[in-house]
């Protein structure tokens, strides 16, 4: 079926099963991969982008569903200041180690700095609570989104 | 004068990884590239009568055990796991072919098309059973003293068995590889800790010689032992596939294929016989440790060796006797993971020794310590502790940081608090340095200085650490200290990325070159200096009898765990980790306080939520819907310190750090849930229902 929507602001048509997955879109069709596979189920948030704003796991998003939204990648968010915001606190708080959770987690703390620009502790657990993290223990990913949001005041 | 290595620096590949720019295998493409899918067995234990094949389409290809033009057979240290199957499969998921092809859902047709006739065989689902049939794969004995006559004199013997289950690594990246069959060479590219390892392997799979056999490790999405032997079999595969498709071949498993297929950490039954004199301290120990080793022994025997060497923590027993055994089941093969075998018998001995406490009504930390190891002591195999054990100071700072005993004397039902001390050794144990004696390159152009090692950045900070310990050797910025990528091709074996061995000992090479490098550096525009590992004179270890020094030196640590238990659901919620390390000194300290949370919320997982089990030889959590690691919703708040004890032989002082934080956490656990509900604890991981029936017990 012929599809469309936008991606990384840019309009797209795309001839495509209705059945398959955004994830493989990203991948395969447009070689976005910054978006990773993890699990495939939905559990691990590594395929975490925004579609019309809002973090979703693009493994359980069938193309039928993205028919007229908005979404947007890593490739996309990076050229932000607020990705660089995002980036240096996360250098400075040892949030990234094996790094293939970490695009999710940055989809999913745009998105959530995005509804809540000063979370607390437990609305930033909250917030990642979607996204499995095997190395760092969280800790230190809680600490870099803190530290953006307090650093990058009028960002969001 | 420069500041202290420990101050943290910005990783190397953070922003590579953050931007998602880093490739990892998934991410790679190859021009006329094939994809390859593995046909398991669904049977425990079977002869293959049969496999009826459809006829393939056009560019589709089978590869199996008649393709593999050397041995048939995953190089590790007993090389006993098929490549492909041959007459027999073992256990369910065993790989019997691969369907390559350049279509994913052709190729999955295909499979789906294959028919294997099976005549099923009787197998072993569990350790007990293996065990009263005697299905062993490796036993050994080692003892310490006079265990008989300490028995035979003993005021009371303890007996009690500790049991610990599988953990599945859950590295974020699942397994992949890729091969690639150009100018007589085989390239293989995957993601993986020991590219070495990998490369011997494929010399046997392919019957070649090394020089024509490049092994090239991707960024890697975290390993923790899970790509250590398990990636020689996948890279084997891949490059037979090559070889016989003249393509390159990718082979990428999806999540619930990892889980079924990959290596496990072993469950184990640990068995102790205590001998307490009139004073109830402990002065012998039986000990007797049985490991679930799966269908093939792989590299369980050193898994094992480190297991029995661990077996006495950080305490000081004057008379031993151990024994340890892998046992053959039918079972998914177990492997290398986080600890190594140590976590297991860490286990045991820490709760051991909290449930002779609460027998004798002393409090556990303060019975621990009547017992604890100091400088100049015997280790368990006869070695020596040769430097000070600053395990005191450690005590006294992680009770101050946690308010241990304030807390333990007035603890309430539902809430506990609980200790652990433990330590982890360092390196390879045994003569295993001696074995690999591990090389590494130092090369000077210009005003840069390049590294050549194959210890593989997989998550853990080795590019940064290596590199910072060159860069603050010669006092060069960190900008001017590159780093050659982990190819087979390019650099010397340096030995695999385990054990916790790369910056003490990779790192402590590097160190040793730089200063030679330093004293020529104006000498010339471009050159190399080498080293190669040489053991320390004053080690000494006998691998017939067990004797000598198993580690050169070990890292100590103390935890304390704060739990709460809800009354209903017997959930555990662990509050808070206070935890105090002795890791010679932090080359940064970021990176160090990294691998320190993620190994003691590792462990967390492993004691309380991470449940894996089988039924007749089936997993029966099989994707991450059915096996919960740990999110950011369960995770303690973690307190963590360092005591500073600068090793003479590691790089700035620096020892092991990688596993220590995942062997102390569990122990700390299940101590504060026994305070918690004033019940012994025998077994992890803790389930509810297993914490209910106790507590309705105790009532």
């Amino acid at each position: 079926m012929k599809i469309e929507f936008v991606l990384n602001n840019k309009s797209q048509i795309i001839e495509v099963d209705p059945a398959r997955r955004l994830l493989d879109i990203l991948r395969e069709d447009f070689g976005l991969t910054g978006v990773k596979e993890g699990c495939g189920e939905g559990e691990c948030g590594a395929c975490v982008v925004l579609m019309d704003g809002k973090a979703v796991n693009s493994c359980l998003v069938p193309a039928g569903n993205i028919v007229g939204k908005s979404i947007v990648t890593l490739e996309s968010f990076k050229k932000t200041e607020r990705y660089k915001m995002i980036e240096s606190c996360f250098l400075e708080a040892g949030s990234v180690q094996c790094g293939f959770c970490t695009p999710g987690i940055v989809m999913a703390t745009e998105s959530l700095l995005n509804e809540n620009p000063n979370p607390t502790e437990k609305e930033i657990k909250e917030g990642l609570s979607g996204n499995l993290c095997r190395c760092t223990g969280y800790n230190m990913i809680f600490k870099g989104i803190h530290l953006a949001a307090k650093r990058g005041k009028g960002l969001w | 004068m420069r500041e202290s290595i420990s101050k943290p620096i910005q990783r190397v590949d953070g922003s590579a990884k953050i931007s998602g720019e880093a490739k990892y295998i998934g991410d790679m493409h190859f021009e006329n590239m094939l994809f390859a899918k593995t046909l398991r067995s669904s049977r425990v234990k079977a002869k293959i009568k049969s496999i009826i094949k459809p006829e393939l389409p056009e560019g589709y290809f089978i590869v199996d055990k008649d393709d593999v033009p050397g041995v048939n057979r995953m190089r590790t240290v007993v090389s006993d796991h098929p490549l492909f199957a041959e007459d027999n499969v073992e256990y369910i998921g065993q790989p019997i072919l691969l369907v390559v092809g350049p279509e994913r859902e052709t190729i999955y047709d295909i499979i789906t098309h294959i028919s294997i006739v099976y005549d099923d065989l009787e197998p072993l689902y569990t350790l007990e059973e293996a065990e009263v049939k005697s299905s062993v794969f490796t036993d050994y004995h080692y003892d310490k003293g006079e265990p008989d006559k300490a028995f035979a004199v003993a005021v009371t013997i303890i007996e009690d068995e500790y049991h610990t289950g599988y953990q599945e690594h859950v590295y974020l990246e699942p397994q992949g590889m890729a091969a690639e069959y150009r100018d007589d060479t085989m390239f293989v590219y995957g993601s993986m800790q020991c590219p070495f390892y990998a490369e011997g392997a494929l010399t046997e799979a392919l019957g070649w010689d090394a020089k024509r056999i490049r092994v090239i490790q991707t960024v890697t999405g975290g390993a923790f032992g899970g790509k250590e032997e398990f990636p020689s079999l996948t890279a084997c595969q891949v490059a037979v596939a090559a070889l016989k498709t003249k393509r390159p071949v990718t082979l990428i498993y999806d999540r619930d294929e990892d889980i079924i297929c990959s290596t496990k950490r072993h469950p184990s039954i640990v068995r102790y016989k205590a001998a307490l004199n009139q004073n109830n301290d402990v002065i012998a120990l039986d000990v007797d440790v049985l490991l679930d080793a799966g269908a093939y022994n792989g590299l369980s025997p050193v898994v094992l060796q480190r297991a029995i060497f661990s077996v006495t923590g950080v305490y000081n027993y004057l008379h031993l006797k151990v024994r340890g055994r892998n046992f053959m089941t039918n079972n998914v093969p177990s492997g290398a993971y986080r600890g190594f075998g140590a976590p297991q018998t860490i286990f045991g001995t820490e709760m051991l020794m909290h449930n002779i406490a609460l027998k004798i009504g002393v409090d556990p930390l303060d019975y621990k310590m009547r017992h604890m190891l100091r400088r100049g002591d015997p280790t368990c195999t006869g070695g020596k502790i040769r430097d000070i054990v600053k395990l005191p100071e450690i005590i006294t700072r992680v009770t101050e940081m946690s308010d241990y005993r304030n807390k333990v004397q007035n603890n309430v039902k539902y809430k506990g608090i609980g200790a652990s001390l433990f330590l982890h050794g360092c390196g390879f144990t045994g003569n295993g340095e001696q074995t690999i004696q591990g090389k590494i390159i130092l090369k000077k152009s210009g005003e840069n200085v390049i590294l050549k090692v194959s210890s593989t950045e997989m998550g853990q900070g080795a590019e940064t650490v290596l590199r910072k310990i060159v860069a603050y050797s010669l006092d060069l910025p960190i900008e001017k200290v590159l780093c050659e990528a982990a190819d087979t091709g390019l650099v010397p074996d340096s030995g695999p990325t385990v054990a916790s061995r790369t910056t003490m000992i990779v790192g402590g090479l590097l160190r040793q070159a730089c200063l030679e490098l330093k004293e020529h550096w104006d000498e010339a525009e471009e050159f190399e200096v080498s080293r190669s590992y040489k053991h320390p004179d004053f080690l000494n270890w006998d691998n017939d009898t067990f004797q000598g020094d198993a580690y050169p030196v070990y890292s100590w640590g103390a935890n304390v765990a704060e739990v709460e238990i809800d009354p209903v659901t017997y959930e555990i919620n662990v509050k808070k980790i206070s935890a105090v390390y002795d890791v010679g000194m932090p080359i940064d300290e970021t990176t160090l306080r990294g691998q320190m949370q993620g190994g003691i919320v590792q462990g967390v997982g492993w004691a309380t939520i991470e449940v894996m089990t089988t039924d007749k030889g089936k997993l029966i959590q099989k994707n991450l819907t059915d096996y919960k690691v740990p999110t950011s919703m369960d995770i303690p708040k973690i307190d963590c310190e360092f005591v500073s004890n600068p090793y003479e032989f590691g790089p700035f002082g620096a020892k092991c750090a990688g596993e220590l934080p995942f062997v102390g956490a569990p122990p700390a656990v299940a101590a504060a849930v026994s305070n918690a509900l004033n019940v012994p604890i025998y077994s992890i991981p803790m389930t509810p229902e297993d914490l209910m029936e106790m507590d309705s017990h105790e009532n």
